[in-house]
């Protein structure tokens, strides 16, 4: 059985207008139909630029925020149909790694009052020193860090503190969003390598949210790549990177940039149009038509595509009507999206444009 | 200065004459009851008219107070700045204010991370950039405005005469980023530096402005400074590359034997220590032992020596000298080019 399975999640927030009276008027939907699944021991990574929904969705899958349709199965348990009771012990096992430590820990709480705070909450008896000094060996602090507070430490270390904090009640499954973005990128590997060493020795069960197409790769087992509120596909991490199928996911692994120079030089570039749509009126169709360079007529703007397998790549999702000719390149992209943008206009263009423009 | 006679210089003969000629600047922090702190230790380099150069380093190597400092935004109260910065001959570091404030935005344009707090959020985009005009062009009225709409469509802005009409607010970060490249360029200034211009966007935005700064400095043989964390985005852009650590240049070089054969071992830490797309998957990281804060007094030795891999005795006796012909190196255990 999969430790964590998603089904058709919808998180949607209202919004509201009124003042005494409030109506909602419309809902950004933050996450509009998610389906996922984490087996045990494995790593799911989930990426996506800001605005997509991955921290949303992080967040749901702990129950931190109300759930508009669909449903959360932790272990064969749907967490939504549990008593407050019940639930509370199924929190135990789950824990979350947050982004900017500084901001996720109290100035004002020594280390050890940290970490021995989640096993106090959950009803163990003190003393809780022998405990806190293994955190602290486990995520490589020294055993004097006990007595310090967050602003004493770096960034790095202060990560360490908030992976010792999550793992404190030996959790099953970690939720890390975005564990590294805010550390400097000589600081960024030896985390990684933390949480990686963690998962062997614990038995975890990850689920990283990050922008960072890089790092995801690395540590992940499978990748998620999200849109607007929806998966648009779904593979295993070698897979996804060798042969990434939907568009999306082609221009994004296009726009890393690569420290070489012979590689940077050589490479072709798909570029999108454009900013992400709002997510309060995502586009009709495929919500990525209105960026996409592979765009066809008609059906991409009117027939929502489905999460699907492709009979050429078992295990491969994709969210694409046209994957399978992109794949065999009988759907070209609109050559202005390669390497150039309509961002590239001359200045004399620019000038006939706006002369045009203004009359 | 004996040190600064036997340094060779970043950059140096690669143009005619610099456009930009940076030597021996020092930036000092002081505030009352603390120790100092030396941001910037002693940097020399030039850029040469038209070309792309890249400073790469860490929060806290003085890449973005380099910046400051030579175009003299760093204030006064508290800061020390010494040694000299050129700018096409002229001294920066001892202008009159009204005269360097002619310079910067005529000649010298500059570019933020973060658009939103350089733009002001009262006024529309429209009126900030003809005030730039206006102020450094003497262009007035609807000149001015038609002038603002070109700028606005040459940095890929759709329908950029509505958009004149735009607050800040009411732009996506791409778009802002992009609005901030238009007042940049507003008057064909010779010198663009643009400090992490692309770190808060997504990567498909980032993409778009990367491309846009490289066919923009292309298209008008603008030279520019990019100052960033990141080595792929340099490695793409960047015609000549210095890295800084602790508030020094420790590697120097064009970006292809950089990337190439690197030799500081903080530089080769650096590109081991982040995962790349286009390497097989299960190799494992390699990060950099400690942390920035790790560092000595250069004074002392190699600052980067307590988190060195390579660390020689020689490293701790006394400050190491930037030295090479094309490719520079701050070490005295130099990583062997193979």
């Amino acid at each position: 059985m999969s430790l964590l399975e998603v089904r058709g999640l919808k998180v949607h927030f209202p919004i509201k207008k009124g003042i005494l009276l409030e109506r909602t008027v419309g809902a950004v939907r933050a996450v509009d139909g998610v389906d996922l699944t984490v087996e045990r021991g494995r790593t799911l990574g989930v990426v996506g630029e800001s605005g997509c929904g991955k921290s949303t969705l992080g967040r749901a899958i702990l129950q931190l925020e109300p759930i508009t349709d669909g449903s959360v199965v932790f272990d064969g348990q749907d967490l939504a149909k549990l008593k407050p009771a019940a639930m509370r012990g199924v929190r135990r096992r789950m824990q979350m790694i947050f982004q900017d430590p500084l901001a996720s820990l109290d100035p004002r709480q020594s280390v050890s009052s940290v970490l021995s705070e989640p096993l106090r909450t959950h009803g163990q008896k003190g003393p809780y020193g022998p405990r806190v000094r293994e955190l602290l060996d486990l995520v490589g602090l020294p055993a004097t860090a006990a007595n310090r507070y967050p602003h004493e430490f770096s960034g790095g270390q202060r990560q360490r503190v908030g992976i010792a904090r999550a793992i404190a009640l030996n959790p099953e499954l970690v939720i890390a969003d975005e564990p590294v973005s805010a550390l400097d990128v000589s600081i960024q590997a030896q985390v990684v390598n933390l949480l990686e060493e963690l998962q062997e020795r614990l038995g975890l069960t990850y689920v990283v949210i990050a922008h960072d197409l890089a790092v995801v790769r690395h540590i992940s087992d499978d990748v998620a790549v999200m849109y607007l509120g929806t998966v648009v596909e779904v593979a295993s991490s070698d897979d996804l990177y060798a042969g990434p199928l939907h568009p999306y996911t082609i221009a994004l692994l296009s726009a890393i940039p690569i420290p070489d120079p012979e590689v940077e030089d050589r490479r072709e570039r798909v570029l999108l149009r454009g900013d992400l749509p709002s997510a309060a009126e995502p586009p009709s169709g495929c919500r990525f038509h209105t960026r996409c360079p592979f765009r066809q007529p008609t059906r991409c703007h009117d027939e929502v595509p489905e999460l699907r397998v492709l009979d050429a790549v078992p295990g491969h999702q994709v969210a694409c009507h046209w994957a399978e000719q992109i794949a065999a390149g009988a759907v070209q992209p609109v050559s202005a999206d390669v390497t150039a943008t309509e961002s590239t206009t001359s200045l004399d263009e620019a000038k006939a444009t706006a002369a045009d423009q203004s009359r | 200065m004996t040190e600064a006679l036997v340094e060779a210089v970043p950059g140096q003969g690669l143009g005619a004459a610099p456009l930009l000629k940076i030597r021996d600047l020092t930036v000092t922090f002081a505030s009352r009851g603390r120790r100092p702190v030396r941001a910037v230790d002693g940097v020399s380099l030039d850029v040469a008219a038209g070309s792309t150069v890249g400073i790469v380093g860490e929060s806290g190597s003085g890449k973005s107070v380099t910046s400051l400092a030579a175009l003299g935004l760093l204030g006064k109260r508290g800061v020390q700045v010494t040694g000299s910065v050129e700018f096409d001959g002229e001294d920066l570091l001892n202008m009159a204010e009204d005269e360097l404030r002619a310079v910067r935005g005529r000649e010298i344009a500059m570019i933020f991370q973060d658009p939103m707090s350089s733009l002001n959020p009262v006024l529309t985009v429209g009126r900030q950039i003809t005030e730039i005009l206006e102020r450094h062009r003497g262009l007035r009225g609807a000149a001015a405005r038609e002038r603002a709409a070109e700028l606005l469509a040459s940095v890929g802005i759709g329908d950029s005469v509505r958009r004149l009409r735009s607050f800040p607010h009411q732009l996506s970060g791409g778009m802002r980023q992009r609005v901030m490249i238009a007042m940049a360029l507003a008057c064909e200034p010779r010198l663009l530096i643009a400090d992490e211009p692309t770190t808060a966007l997504d990567v498909t935005i980032s993409a778009q402005i990367l491309e846009l700064l490289r066919l923009l400095v292309k298209d008008t043989q603008t030279a520019l400074v990019l100052i960033t964390h990141d080595l792929g985005v340099v490695a793409g852009l960047c015609d000549q590359v210095h890295v800084m650590y602790s508030g020094r240049i420790v590697e120097s070089a064009p970006r292809r034997p950089l990337f190439a054969a690197p030799q500081h071992p903080y530089t080769t830490g650096l590109l081991a220590s982040v995962p790349r797309l286009d390497q097989p998957r299960g190799l494992p990281l390699l990060p950099i032992p400690g942390s920035p804060s790790d560092t000595l007094p250069w004074t002392d030795g190699c600052a980067f020596a307590p988190r060195c891999t390579r660390q020689v005795p020689a490293c701790l006796g006394g400050p190491p000298a930037l030295i090479g012909a094309a490719h520079l190196v701050r070490c005295v255990n130099p990583v062997p080019t193979p």
